[in-house]
């Protein structure tokens, strides 16, 4: 068997303080090329910060304290800053829970995901500002043309993180990390950027760590459920396993937790 | 008498393009209309982008309509001059989509919660703190979380930090934007029972925006959908559910993700240019409009 793309290997993260949290606790999963793995879970209970984490966005008090994340058989917590930065957006990319705490708000939208693809040197400034208009479109956002000029407050909370989906996709990295990518989507809006999620996956083999408490999305999109409850992961398994027969306790009272879940069985 | 009730509420945004392009307008609200009874949960649904952040805004003034009446016990709040509108506003909270960006990151979330009650001088420094930490435990959150910062939250606990602040001063009305989307099923569930019960015991009143339409048809009574800026279909929850009529009411409806990975899945692409955008409603039966 090939190696995972992702291997995540007892993760451990701690806020220090006091009392010091222990956000994360010995958590290990692994993504391969092309999967999705949908991580689900009560709130708070250490799913962005496992995402922050494999990115190295984690901010003081926060520190891994124990762990490797093995990524294209390297392992990214001991890469130098510098190292680091070449991953973000080109090889893994993020989409964040909270738009607003990524966008920033005195620069226009389009010059957001431009700028994305500059970091990178994967295009000229005008081929840039042309994918710009092309991402906004394949994230079905109307007159992208003249949205591209827009200032993040002119949007609405939906196309806010349709314009985190886009910067998210502008590299095309092997790994992208959606941090509930679709809660503020109406559902049609959604379908679409699932099937535009899919279609990327198909051609061109991209892998999907998927955080959402949306159990119709998991669903419709996972290969495999991650569970996690109080810093832990739970349970792991294939989705129609947990959805159908979840072992750990946590997921069954999740699972009947779920409006219209028993209809659907 | 209806709580509230909103009247031909139209709001335009003029977008500057640059030097040499006209600006252009977005029609965010445009001739929107309803009322929501005491002690109604009303639900607002609609594509992302249709106006029902902007028309709670309106309601509360947070931003000013640019034209349209909004009544509340029959009053039109558009007509209060500052200090009526502040008086207002103990009575009509909102819960806002973004908790990152409504919550001031230099205060400590006990403050955050508690400064609608030192605003309108409600009781002791000690009541308050008490009222306080109730409504911690009411949203599902620590009261040994009080001293921490916005930032040290995760999404969802940051969402119920908004909610708890709306809930505080006790008000009529509750604009809840999204407010449980970024919970999970379980606590979702205690956060909505919650509000649940406040409407029964205190007849709290809720316009309910959201965009989990399962959640909206389980504890909503009436329901109206808005797309690109206007409400084309709205009615008795059953009916609108069971009879989705509006071709965009159509397509929502059969888009609503399935919980089983293997069931076939038939949705309906909405053609925009198959209806009347300029329709107006109509009724089609009892209690329920759509405009075809
Ligand atoms: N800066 C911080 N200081 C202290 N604790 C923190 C900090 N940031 C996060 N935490 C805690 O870490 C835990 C995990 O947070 P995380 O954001 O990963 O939750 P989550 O699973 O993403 O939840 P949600 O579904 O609500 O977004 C939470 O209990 C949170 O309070
Ligand atoms: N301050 C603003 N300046 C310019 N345009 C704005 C402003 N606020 C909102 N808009 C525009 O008004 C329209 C309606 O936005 P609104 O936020 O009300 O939508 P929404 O229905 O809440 O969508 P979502 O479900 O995505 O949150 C959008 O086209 C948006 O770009
Ligand atoms: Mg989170
Ligand atoms: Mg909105």
């Amino acid at each position: 068997m090939t190696a995972p793309l992702l291997d995540v290997k007892h993760l451990t993260v701690v806020f220090d303080g006091s009392p010091a949290v222990t956000a994360v606790d010995d958590v290990s999963f692994q993504i391969a090329a092309g999967e999705t793995l949908g991580l689900v879970g009560e709130s708070g209970s250490g799913k962005s910060v496992t995402a922050f984490s494999v990115l190295r966005l984690l901010q003081p008090p926060g520190r891994v304290s124990g762990g490797q994340v093995l990524f294209e058989g390297r392992d990214l917590l001991t890469l130098s800053e510098r190292e680091m930065r070449a991953v973000r957006g080109a090889r893994i990319s993020l989409i964040f829970q909270e738009p607003m705490t990524a966008l920033n708000p005195v620069m226009r939208v389009g010059d957001q995901i431009a700028e994305a693809l500059l970091v990178h040197g994967q295009a000229s400034k005008s081929e840039a500002r042309a994918r710009a208009v092309d991402l906004l479109n394949a994230v079905r956002i109307p007159d992208a043309a003249q949205r591209v000029r827009d200032y993040p407050h002119q949007l609405s909370g939906g196309m806010r993180q349709r314009v985190m989906i886009a910067i998210a996709l502008a590299c095309q990295p092997p790994l992208i990390i959606a941090d509930e990518p679709t809660t503020a989507l109406d559902v049609t809006i959604q379908a679409q950027v699932l099937e535009l999620l899919r279609d990327l996956k198909a051609q061109f083999n991209l892998a999907l760590l998927l955080i959402t408490h949306d159990f119709g999305v998991v669903a419709e999109m996972a290969d495999r459920v991650a569970v996690m409850y109080k810093g832990k992961l739970v349970e792991q398994g294939p989705v129609r396993q947990i959805l159908r027969e979840p072992a750990h306790e946590y997921t069954r009272s999740l699972l009947a937790a779920v409006p219209g879940m028993k209809g659907a069985r | 008498m209806p709580l509230l009730e909103v009247r031909h509420l139209v709001k335009h945004f003029v977008r500057k393009q640059g030097l040499w392009r006209p600006p252009s307008v977005v029609r965010a609200v445009d001739d929107v209309s309803f009322t929501i009874d005491e002690g109604e949960m009303f639900g607002l649904v609609g594509e992302s982008g249709s106006g029902k952040s902007t028309t709670g805004r309106c309601i509360l003034r947070l931003i000013e309509p640019s034209s349209g009446e909004v009544l509340f016990r029959g009053e039109n709040v558009l007509g209060f001059d500052r200090s009526r509108m502040r008086a207002a506003r103990r009575d009509m909270q909102i819960v806002f989509q973004d908790p990152y960006s409504s919550l001031n990151p230099r205060m400590r979330v006990g403050d955050i919660v508690e400064e609608p009650l030192v605003i309108h001088n409600l009781g002791t420094r000690a009541e308050r703190l008490t009222r306080v930490a109730e409504l911690f435990e009411l949203v599902g959150l620590e009261s040994s979380y009080l001293s921490r910062y916005p930032h040290e939250f995760s999404g969802g606990q940051r969402q119920r930090i908004g909610i708890a602040r709306a809930l505080a001063l006790n008000p009529a009305l509750i604009i809840a934007d999204e407010a449980v989307s970024a919970l999970d099923v379980s606590i979702q569930a205690q956060v909505v029972r919650l509000l649940m019960d406040l409407k029964e015991r205190l007849k709290l009143t809720y316009l309910f925006i959201a965009h989990d339409l399962r959640l909206v048809e389980h504890i909503c009574s009436r329901v109206a959908v808005m797309y690109l800026g206007k409400i084309v279909e709205i009615g008795e929850t059953r009916a609108l559910f069971s009879q989705p009529t509006h071709p965009y009411t159509r397509a929502l409806l059969s888009a609503i993700p399935v919980l089983d990975p293997d069931a076939p899945h038939e949705r309906i692409q909405l053609d925009p240019a198959a209806f009347d955008r300029a329709a107006p409603l109509r009724e089609i039966g009892t209690q329920h409009w759509a405009a075809v």
